[in-house]
């Protein structure tokens, strides 16, 4: 641990240029329920003080035959709608995107190319937050610094909406 | 214009023997829902004077008595108004981004009351009712006036403040934290102001609702500090029921009478 944070710091004051990657793996339960509806997914990285630093994925109901109703219920990602969903221009590049099927879906960003790329170093809380039609809601954090790499996957389990969500920092060679 | 000759009334018990009827009774205008997203919604209120909140079970409020304000100012049309014996409806629709406020328009009614034939009088109305009928000329008339208002507000998108505008007339709210954006847990600030300034020393009354079965009215009262404002942490999520009054006088049309203010607002604390 030592040496990974110390790597990280030397990166950062050599080369802040180096590429990091950051791994993100959602779990979606699969439900024994009657009525079952794909949940609307939020995952954003916040600042200790709650601001919002990166938005990485919205996933709701897409607009169909010119309907945009699923955004009805973004609200009810509450969170995350009070903390920036509310202020933002839908749908976003990169960002939005279809509920998905349970199972683990597995995002991948790259400084180079995301919005992380302007992520000052510091600490940060990855949230990610779901609500289901006729279900329920479930939110949970991660807290991590960056960009200092993980030496293994920062974990949290969910315990009705959400399954195992990881975290994984890497630095590229 | 004939001035009013009435008899100045301090603050009596025979006053609020009669503007303590109506408020002994919760007014209250419910939205079905206080924070949307897309881009337009329809909501629905309920508006009614209860003692539980929000369960309908003593009036109505007359749905032509009610404003909906849209973020840019402009007025709302209220569509589907039903008026039942204990409570009212009517929806709205939305279609601008941003904080819209529904409220009782105007609110100022006078209270008289004498005797004649050795009977006790009461009446209550307009101004201009009073002076139509002659109330003002009856023997020993005292008069008194009232101005309540009531208000909620629901918001699509972000959350603006436009519609906070003050009129600087009788008891209002100017909102610190805005009333879309009160969490249970976390503190909310509201300023009040009288006539336009800071209303200092005002008690307000904060009842979450859903209190029919509950056995404590868990009311949190505050007062109002040098700034008119008031600070409180809701504890639980849902609906809440704000009041406050104050008495003091006026002068209407040369003729000093006491004066009973009010300001209700409801609004919902989101759990975290």
């Amino acid at each position: 641990m030592r040496a990974t944070i110390t790597l990280a710091g030397m990166a950062l004051l050599s080369s802040p240029a180096i590429a990091e990657t950051l791994d993100i793996e959602i779990g979606i339960p699969r439900l024994d329920v009657a009525e079952y509806h794909r949940p609307y997914v939020a995952a954003w990285i916040a600042r200790p003080d709650n601001s919002v630093a990166a938005n990485l994925v919205v996933w709701y109901q897409q607009e169909r035959r010119g309907e945009d109703e699923g955004e009805t219920w973004l609200k009810d990602l509450r969170q995350w709608w009070r903390r920036t969903g509310r202020q933002l221009d839908l749908p976003i590049d990169g960002v939005s995107g279809a509920t998905r099927a349970p199972g683990t879906h597995t995002i991948s960003l790259d400084t180079e190319t995301s919005g992380l790329k302007d992520l000052e170093p510091g600490d940060y809380v990855l949230n990610i937050e779901t609500v289901r039609e006729v279900g329920g809601r479930e939110m949970v954090q991660i807290p991590f610094s960056w960009p200092a790499a993980t030496d293994t996957p920062l974990s949290v389990s969910g315990e009705t909406e959400l399954g195992d969500i990881t975290l994984n920092i890497t630095q590229d060679e | 214009m004939k001035h009013l000759a009435v008899k100045f009334l301090a603050a009596s018990t025979a006053l609020f023997a009669i503007a303590g009827t109506a408020s002994a009774h919760r007014a209250w205008i419910l939205p079905s829902t206080f924070t949307f997203s897309g881009d337009e919604q329809w909501v629905t209120v309920d508006a009614a004077i209860s003692n539980d909140l929000f369960f309908p079970n003593h009036h109505a409020i007359d749905p032509a008595s009610i404003l909906v304000t849209a973020p840019d100012g402009s007025a709302v049309e209220i569509q589907n108004a039903m008026r039942g014996e204990i409570r009212s409806m009517f929806d709205f629709k939305m279609d601008q981004q941003g904080t819209y406020r529904i409220s009782t328009a105007g609110g100022v009614s006078y209270f008289a009351n004498w005797t004649e034939n050795g009977e006790r009088k009461r009446w209550r109305g307009s101004l201009e009712q009073l002076q139509a009928d002659g109330i003002d000329q009856k023997p020993d008339v005292e008069i008194s006036q009232a101005q309540r208002s009531n208000e909620s507000f629901v918001t699509l998108g972000a959350p603006t403040t436009d519609v906070f505008a003050t009129t600087g007339s009788g008891l209002e709210l100017n909102p610190v934290t805005h009333p879309n954006d009160i969490f249970a847990g976390e503190a909310a600030s509201f300023k009040l102001l009288l006539d336009g300034a800071p209303a200092q020393g005002v008690e307000v009354t904060i009842v979450p609702g859903n209190d029919r079965y509950r056995d404590d009215p868990a009311e949190t009262k505050v007062t109002t500090d040098t700034e008119g404002l008031i600070t409180f942490t809701p504890d639980r999520a849902g609906p809440y029921w704000l009041t406050a009054s104050s008495e003091g006088t006026i002068d209407v049309d040369g003729a000093p009478m006491s004066q009973r203010l009010s300001y209700t607002m409801t609004f919902e604390a989101l759990p975290f």
